[in-house]
């Protein structure tokens, strides 16, 4: 099956992530900025179902789009962050912040540029297209059996550090 | 327009990562600076995928670790900032000085 104007979809949900990806850096409204994460995490779920990960992209808008998003909006609204608006949005390190970008930006781009050679140029083969899910599924629960055990373990501990934090007494 | 390629997916990944870089270093506001680093997981998780489309499965399932750290990463660093913000009333990481002489 060949993919349809791949080029425009790719253009247009790379531009829409990084444009709200730069409107999360710069509202000052913390719901705006929640919102426009949200666009970010919708367009990257697109650009996952261009790069044949169906099974991924849904577990980036169910969990993510659908479930930390929701608990960013929940503290949002309880930390009332009126005054908030008010205030000067950025602090004084915007030197520190050019800089790390620059010399963040200099290194990928040196990185890409000196790799460009070692990536295939054709995206059509070495994955199989079709039960992705199952694929995913099977090497979830087969080699990586003791890293997904973890995991569960990481997320059970992560609820119990969120429950003591936010306790008002223990 | 050309065909798109992996490297396509490498500069979209590596600007994102720069503006999640640059949200972390000069917002003041923690809620805006714990989205930012969702932004750079995100840009990480680009990558992953990108690649598995090369190599095969092995990153997708790794992108799906880095979305589960990132759920337990949101849940922990939500439930400081609402203690913090009982303590101090505010949600500005420069005025979070408690540490500092």
């Amino acid at each position: 099956m060949n993919p349809v104007a791949t080029p425009i979809f790719f253009y247009g949900l790379s531009i829409a992530a990084i444009v709200f990806a730069i409107a999360v850096i710069t509202r000052k409204n913390a719901v705006h900025a929640a919102l426009s994460l949200i666009g970010t995490l919708v367009s990257l779920a697109g650009l996952y179902l261009m790069l044949y990960a169906p099974f991924v992209a849904a577990v980036q808008i169910v969990l993510y789009a659908g479930g930390i998003m929701v608990l960013f909006l929940f503290v949002i609204m309880l930390v009332n962050l009126d005054q908030n608006i008010r205030e000067i949005q950025f602090n004084k390190q915007w030197m520190v912040g050019l800089i790390a970008a620059l010399a963040l930006g200099g290194l990928l781009l040196f990185v890409i540029r000196q790799g460009r050679e070692i990536f295939p140029v054709n995206l059509s083969a070495a994955l199989p297209e079709g039960a992705n899910t199952q694929m995913v599924g099977l090497a979830l629960y087969g080699q990586y059996m003791l890293p997904f055990e973890i995991a569960s373990l990481l997320l059970l501990v992560a609820i119990v550090g969120a429950v003591v934090m936010a306790k008002k007494r223990i | 327009m050309g065909e798109i390629t992996t490297l396509h997916y490498l500069v979209v990944a590596a600007a994102l990562l720069i503006i999640g870089t640059i949200g972390v270093l000069t917002r003041r506001n923690v809620v805006i600076i714990l989205m930012s680093i969702e932004l750079i997981l995100n840009a990480v998780n680009l990558n992953l995928v990108a690649f598995s489309r090369l190599y095969g499965l092995q990153g997708q399932v790794f992108a799906i670790f880095v979305i589960t750290d990132a759920a337990a990463e949101a849940a922990v660093g939500l439930g400081i900032i609402i203690a913090f913000f009982r303590n101090k009333e505010t949600v500005n990481v420069d005025e979070a000085d408690l540490l500092k002489w």
